[in-house]
């Protein structure tokens, strides 16, 4: 073969890629875009607007905030760590059974949870009005009271705390336990003195969670009409048409939520794991005939009140009103199905994107502009709503001006506010998305890429053979997280959708707040069994692990 | 020639990761890159295989020139075949599959017959549709092996291709990977740190310094003509002990008179290499050492011996031959060859 031959055309050295780079800057000035829009606001102050808010709307809410914050972080510690303990060590009567049954209310929304309890509890639910049928007479419950969102909201948001309490018991400390045995401690004293305070940490990030979830939360606070930050932001935007008042709420929310989300990076440094043998092959406590009984009242009690009578509850409500599984039902079903479906691809995407950009140009700058880009997740999706609004209603209404000075009429540029409902679900559910896939991503090594070129594999052969069949999974895992949660959501889409847009969680929004708890029930049903779906994705991922490390 | 790196030098400006390395393979030889991390051998590797750009000088594979300076050869046009460090199988593919991935172009019934004859040459045929998670470690080295083999590359690149293994297997499957070169005829680079791999692996050997070889030889003249002190101090054991060129070109050093070197001015001073197995324990010598530390190595003991005029020396003797710590022993110098670098060099 001659020289001349083997000299294709000059293929210039590989060049540093930019696009990591500008794709990386993008994603978090995406991030950036809603919190410098909200906080510019405080440049337009008004004054009346705002001194009446000062004086009286604000102490409530900051009240009830820390009052919600107090009582949800309590009781889902509580909940969260004693459901945890009994079920990573201690055996009881259906242990294996409930240890999985906890982790379904993941799959209820709070604001499902909060109606089904009140059209429960309310004086004239099914319980009072059967009492009073009975003896005459009945307590009355209070449940549209402080306490009562307190207690909905610990009972839908415990698992978050339950879930890393329980790893945490189950993969350290187990060994400590069993030194603190032999140094004279009892099993329950060992308990507090040993692991948990070897669990701290863990536990300290699901609180900072479930702080962040209290802080963000729009639907559960909205049916109990209990106002915080978020509804005000939903007011002072539907009520009084206030857009800067809106954005001063926001901007006062999301200094609170950087507090929770600060106490979340904190914990995590305090994630370290020592080996300490395996708590499903360990011995696990046998408690006492009383005590084993007590376990599981406890344990079930929790399941019952927070997923087996609420769901019987919502059957039965739509069973009433199953006349209205209508042409309406199938509108606001498929409107729903089309959001999230397209909001998924669209994370998916950027998960993609982001994922990609890391890997081709690792670095410090990048990873912290990388976890900043996923920052979104912390973000109350009424601040996103707000954020993402204004400026895109901007740009439409300067091109509709633009339109009517050259004599036209033109129709909004950015769809309405469909671009900002799409951008607001991109940072809000970026991070969902992009974990996955990057977990996916590490597992295609740097020298995997370099065989596949070496045994004459390039480009779009190298993705398709290589790439697309490890990626596959984990952008089928962020696909349908993304999905379910998009279905579930519903400050954004209540406050952003386009005219007519009704989806399933601005039906149950509707019909809540006219007390209509049956009406939403066959919507609640619904979005239940789609948040089904990740769960029990959750729990066979968990199973594998185990196989795996068996 | 096989392969032909002329005068590459691989990095940017100052920070040169490997500057004018020249060696030279011919076809069917194992050639081994000997040297600490950090000396640029995979460096070296990585040029070779295409994934590094050449900032001078070229190289050359069959009659082929893949890189020179300003110009590089995508590695998937190249056909050079490499087995990386931790084999970077794809884990979504049977080992067969695995085998199979770089042989796109041919039909499937060619496909199948050169994925049998690969999993056959290395000993692999029975786990043929196990997943690399499923295998050993050896036995998903002999699939990265025969996955690079399958596509007959002009040339096989080789990255520590041990170094993930426990040392009882390294040293069996270092034979086996040579028995499987040389069964196929292949010409191969490897990359070691482990001089023993090199020595069991390689018909030559280079050792690496900074960017550079020292000495690219058969692995028998790395150990007894070492061109310079590095050489000798990184391969094997032994001392370096000062002398004095006398009139008749011999060297004279405290143990006594050395047959001559290559030609050095009368008087120059110079550092004489003393391998282990140059000392002879002889009880009826005259010359007496005294034992300082031992190391008991089964078949002999290797003695670190202290001479009079405090110079220390290593001596391999006979493992019956058991003194004690403290001990003056007979010994002489048993030297065939006499390797000597001038003093101030």
């Amino acid at each position: 073969m001659t020289q001349a031959e083997t000299l294709p055309i000059a293929a210039p050295r590989e060049a540093r890629p930019l696009w990591p780079r500008l794709a990386i800057g993008a994603l978090a000035a995406l991030v950036l875009l809603p919190l410098g829009v909200i906080f510019a606001s405080f440049t337009d102050p008004q004054g009346a607007v705002w001194a009446h808010f000062g004086e009286f709307v604000l102490p409530r809410l900051l009240l009830n905030t820390l009052w919600l914050l107090l009582g949800v972080g309590l009781g889902t510690a509580l909940l969260g760590v004693s459901l945890a303990w009994l079920t990573a060590a201690c055996e009881f009567p259906g242990r294996r059974w409930l240890t999985w049954g906890l982790l379904l209310p993941l799959a209820v929304p709070g604001y499902v949870l909060g109606f089904v309890m009140i059209g429960l509890l309310d004086f004239t639910g099914p319980l009072q009005t059967t009492l009073r049928d009975l003896f005459g007479t009945a307590p009355e419950i209070p449940i549209r009271s402080r306490g009562g969102v307190i207690a909905v909201m610990a009972l839908t948001l415990y698992p978050y705390v339950y879930l890393v309490a329980r790893n945490a018991f189950q993969t350290q400390g187990r060994r400590a336990l069993e030194a603190a045995q032999t140094l004279g401690f009892s099993r329950a004293r060992g308990f507090f003195r040993v692991a948990l305070p070897m669990a701290r940490p863990w536990i300290a990030g699901g609180l900072a969670l479930v702080l962040m979830e209290t802080l963000a939360d729009f639907g559960t606070v909205a049916v109990f009409n209990y106002d915080t930050f978020t509804t005000a932001i939903y007011r002072a935007w539907f009520g009084m048409f206030n857009l800067s008042a809106a954005s001063q709420l926001a901007s006062l929310l999301v200094v609170l939520v950087f507090s929770a989300l600060a106490l979340e990076q904190r914990s995590r440094r305090g994630q370290r794991f020592t080996p300490g043998g395996r708590a499903d092959q360990g011995e696990r406590i046998a408690l006492g005939p009383v005590a084993r009984w007590l376990a599981t009242l406890w344990c079930g009690l929790v399941f019952a009140v927070a997923v087996a009578v609420p769901l019987a509850q919502l059957l039965a409500w739509a069973w009433q009103s199953r006349g209205d599984l209508d042409i309406r039902y199938l509108g606001f079903l498929h409107h729903s199905l089309i959001l999230a479906g397209s909001g998924a691809v669209g994370v998916v995407m950027l998960g993609l994107l982001l994922a990609y950009s890391l890997r081709a140009r690792p670095g410090r700058l990048a990873s912290i502009a990388g976890r900043f880009s996923t920052l979104g997740y912390a973000l109350p999706g009424t601040v996103l709503a707000v954020g993402f609004y204004l400026p895109m209603s901007a740009i439409d209404n300067g091109w509709i001006a633009l339109g009517s000075r050259l004599g036209q009429t033109w129709e909004p540029l950015l769809g309405g506010t469909l671009v900002a409902m799409l951008l607001a679900y991109g940072v809000r559910f970026l991070a969902v998305g992009f974990h996955p896939i990057e977990a996916a991503l590490h597992r295609v090594t740097t020298s995997m890429d370099e065989a596949a070129r070496n045994l004459g594999s390039s480009g779009r052969d190298l993705l398709t053979r290589v790439h697309l069949p490890l990626l596959r999974g984990g952008i089928a895992t962020a696909a349908v997280l993304v999905f379910v949660d998009i279905m579930k959501e519903m400050p954004i889409t209540l406050m952003t959708r386009p005219f007519g847009w009704d989806t399933l969680a601005v039906r149950i929004f509707e019909m809540t707040s006219e007390g209509e708890w049956q009406r939403a029930a066959l919507p609640a049903i619904t979005l239940v069994v789609a948040g089904l779906i990740p769960v029990l994705l959750f729990m066979r991922g968990g199973e594998m692990e185990r196989r795996d490390a068996a | 020639m096989q392969l032909e790196l002329s005068n590459i030098a691989v990095g940017f400006g100052q920070s040169l990761v490997i500057d004018d390395l020249t060696l030279a393979l011919e076809p069917g030889e194992i050639g081994c890159l000997l040297g600490a991390s950090g000396c640029g051998k995979t460096t070296a590797l990585r040029a070779i295989a295409g994934f590094e750009p050449l900032a001078r000088g070229q190289i050359v594979v069959g009659d082929r020139q893949l890189s020179r300076r300003g110009w590089t050869l995508p590695p998937q046009e190249r056909r050079v075949g490499m087995v990386f460090q931790d084999y970077a199988l794809f884990p979504h593919l049977s080992a067969a599959e695995n085998i199979a991935f770089g042989l796109r172009g041919l039909g499937a019934a060619r496909r199948r017959h050169r994925v049998a004859e690969m999993l056959d040459l290395v000993g692999l045929d029975t786990l043929a549709h196990h997943y690399p998670h499923q295998l050993s470690g050896g036995q998903q080295q002999r699939v990265a092996v025969a996955r690079a083999l399958a596509p007959d590359p002009a040339l096989l690149l080789m990255d520590e291709p041990f170094s993930n293994l426990d040392v009882e297997l390294r040293e069996r499957l270092s034979l086996e990977v040579r028995d499987i070169l040389k069964a196929a005829g292949t010409t191969a680079l490897i990359v070691t740190h482990d001089q023993h791999e090199a020595f069991a692996l390689a018909d030559r050997v280079g050792l690496m310094h900074s960017g550079r070889i020292e000495q690219w030889d058969s692995p028998y003249n790395l150990y007894h003509r070492p061109v310079s002190r590095r050489v000798a101090r990184f391969i094997g054991q032994g001392v370096l002990l000062p002398g004095v060129v006398q009139d008749n070109h011999h060297i004279r050093i405290t143990l006594g008179c050395l047959p001559p070197v290559s030609p050095l001015p009368v008087g120059t001073r110079v550092d004489v290499l003393l391998r282990p197995d140059d000392i002879v324990h002889d009880d009826g010598s005259p010359l007496k050492a005294a034992v300082r530390a031992k190391t008991f190595r089964g078949a002999s003991i290797l003695y670190t011996l202290e001479l009079p005029c405090g110079a220390r020396l290593l001596a391999l003797v006979p493992s019956h031959h058991n003194h004690a710590i403290g001990e003056a022993i007979g010994i002489h110098l048993e030297a065939k060859h006499v390797i000597a670098f001038p003093s101030d060099s």
